[in-house]
């Protein structure tokens, strides 16, 4: 009997830690294990007890990354509970606030952590060397997104300013219209980078994914939406529960999640990308078509062309609003507690984002759920990495390796957000 | 005449304990109000530190360290000669890159400061808490110290006409 193993011990270029284990027997893949072995935050406890507005603020610390996205499902959330829909120019600044996140995280996958995969080097810096204008157009990009998240957001990182009902302080025209110009360079640096990614050479791998993301009768979905899927899910944000189950499992500190009855499934730039593509500006559109991706991607490793699609629409979107600006009169919507469940979802960078939470009257939260795109993609990533080995067994064990790092790469993991999740083990018998 | 452009960059957490030092040593020095020297803290994005020395002719970087070694060790690193060892800086959040990463991506990039020290002082508690260890406090009072000469001795070159760069 002939037995192969392959580890990682400790993943690089992911958010947060995590490892791989593959064992190989006789030339089939028998284990393949994906864990975080990131420690539980148990932010859903320490939510309770606390005051309903509280929770954007508390939710922002679980992700240094995407904290907009927490911000954002939570507000959803508890307005939903209190019966107040936030519209007009508070809805755009939203949105806004949501681009410069996907401008910032995209860019920053695409460039520091997902290229150098493609280009054989082992991080940015050492790409640096031999590509620095690639590498100084994505710092410049990132950069961009960094701008309008402090510009609307207080600060780069776990925002301060966004709040139940809107914002606690809104921008003047004056403001948002600085960012003109740099949007329209952005818009610009996004189409070059769908069409440098689109050079890159991608191992041929499909999968039958069920793709599961938002969607909106106008718009790409960021911030709201029904959550639908290319295999005929189509619910309301309150259903997720009744449609998705989380599942433990020993090797990981974070959840699993999967379809009811059902399997596995991909959120992510890929999803929406496959269930939105009629909703992408023609710009955003005729990019992806000169990339050579036609509107469904199932190779997971070109995940890279369509989140530098996406990020074309998030600086177009940026653009939109920026262009339309019209200051609100109130920078937020009162919301008085109301004792209920509500649900939020929007789309993270790397995913849907669903958030529930029970409230007393006293506004007190009694329960609070938070489910992270990074759970719901461990077992998709687990099954990518056993059908992309089980290919690919003629590889050696060092490239394979890398490969499955990868494979583990394209999903964008935010691990640290997971756990309530990197390290890779092939073992070959 | 052109002043000389200083940029003093604390670097840490002042709610967990002794990583704020570098956070105290930046304040310290930006209580002095010394001429033409500017503070920056509150960087939570590693790249962002590029953007915060570009327009300066030097730079002092201060940030805990943690890499096992007594609390209060302090280190001192002239960037433009030297690397800093990938083990005594963690990230500046899970979520980024180190103090070491970013400077060799701005070595790589040409985008170094025309000076930059970067200090460390190894902390010992991390814990919830504004409450700095006073060994740690002691040393960093000592780093103060020789910044402040430091800062007076390249802007006296400069009145002078000296070339510190």
């Amino acid at each position: 009997m002939k037995s192969r193993t392959i580890k990682v011990d400790y993943l690089a270029r992911v958010e947060g830690e995590g490892k791989l284990y593959v064992k190989i027997k006789d030339n089939t893949v028998a284990d393949v294990r994906f864990s975080v072995f990131e420690p539980p935050r148990f932010f859903e406890a320490l939510l309770r007890g606390r005051r309903f507005t509280e929770a954007p603020d508390i939710t922002a610390r679980i992700c240094g990354i995407c904290p907009i996205a927490y911000q954002m499902s939570s507000s959803q959330a508890m307005e939903s509970v209190c019966g107040v829909t936030v519209s007009g120019p508070l809805r755009d600044l939203r949105r806004l606030i949501y681009c410069g996140e996907w401008i910032e995280s995209h860019a920053l996958h695409i460039y520091m952590l997902h290229a150098p995969d493609f280009l054989g080097y082992e991080d940015a810096i050492t790409m640096a060397k031999d590509h620095p204008d690639v590498v100084t157009q994505g710092l410049k990009l990132k950069k961009i997104g960094n701008e309008l998240m402090v510009l609307l957001g207080g600060r780069e990182i776990h925002s301060v300013n966004p709040r139940v009902g809107g914002f606690y302080k809104v921008p003047t025209k004056e403001d948002i219209l600085r960012f003109v110009e740099p949007l329209q360079w952005a818009l610009e640096a996004s189409l070059e980078t769908v069409r440098f990614t689109s050079t890159l050479s991608f191992p041929e791998f499909e999968r039958d994914y069920e793709f599961v993301s938002l969607r909106h009768p106008d718009e790409y979905p960021i911030t709201e939406g029904r959550i639908v899927s290319n295999k005929g899910i189509d619910i309301s944000t309150d259903q997720f529960l009744d449609t998705f189950e989380e599942i433990h499992v020993p090797h990981s500190t974070s959840l699993q999640a999967k379809v009811k009855e059902r399997d596995d499934y991909l959120a992510g730039p890929m999803a929406r990308y496959c269930n939105n593509f009629d909703r992408l500006p023609e710009v955003a559109q005729k990019a992806a078509k000169e990339a050579g991706l036609s509107e469904v991607c199932t190779n997971p490793f070109k995940s890279i062309i369509v989140r530098s699609v996406e990020t074309v629409f998030a600086c177009h979107e940026a653009l939109r609003i920026v262009k339309a600006y019209k200051a609100p009169d109130k920078p937020y919507v009162e919301v008085l507690p109301k004792a209920g469940v509500g649900h939020g979802c929007t789309e993270a960078p790397r995913g849907l984002l669903y958030h529930r939470y029970e409230i007393d009257d006293a506004g007190i939260i009694k329960d609070a759920r938070i489910i992270p795109p990074t759970s719901q993609n461990q077992k998709a990533m687990e099954v990518d990495l056993r059908q992309f080995v089980q290919k690919n067994l003629d590889l050696t064990d060092e490239k394979l390796t890398w490969q499955c790092e990868q494979v583990i790469r394209n999903y964008d993991p935010c691990i640290s957000c997971s756990c309530h999740f990197l390290k890779l083990d092939i073992k070959r018998d | 005449m052109e002043e000389y452009s200083i940029t003093v960059v604390g670097i840490g957490n002042a709610y967990r304990s002794d990583d704020g030092i570098g956070l105290y040593v930046a304040r310290q020095i930006e209580s002095l109000a010394l001429s033409g020297v500017r503070v920056v803290e509150g960087i939570g994005d590693g790249f962002a530190l590029i953007d915060a020395w570009a327009d300066s002719d030097h730079t002092f970087v201060i940030d805990c360290a943690s890499s096992g070694a007594p609390p209060g060790t302090t280190y001192h690193f002239d960037a433009l000669c030297e690397s800093i060892p990938s083990n005594l800086f963690s990230g500046l959040s899970t979520h980024s890159i180190s103090v070491n990463e970013v400077i060799e991506l701005a070595r790589v990039l040409n985008r170094l400061p025309r000076g930059l020290i970067v200090y460390g002082i190894e902390g010992k508690s991390f814990s919830a808490g504004i409450d700095l260890t006073p060994e740690v406090r002691q040393s960093a009072n000592k780093i103060i110290g020789r910044i402040v000469e430091d800062i007076e001795s390249l802007t006296r070159h400069k009145v002078t006409g000296g070339d510190n760069a």
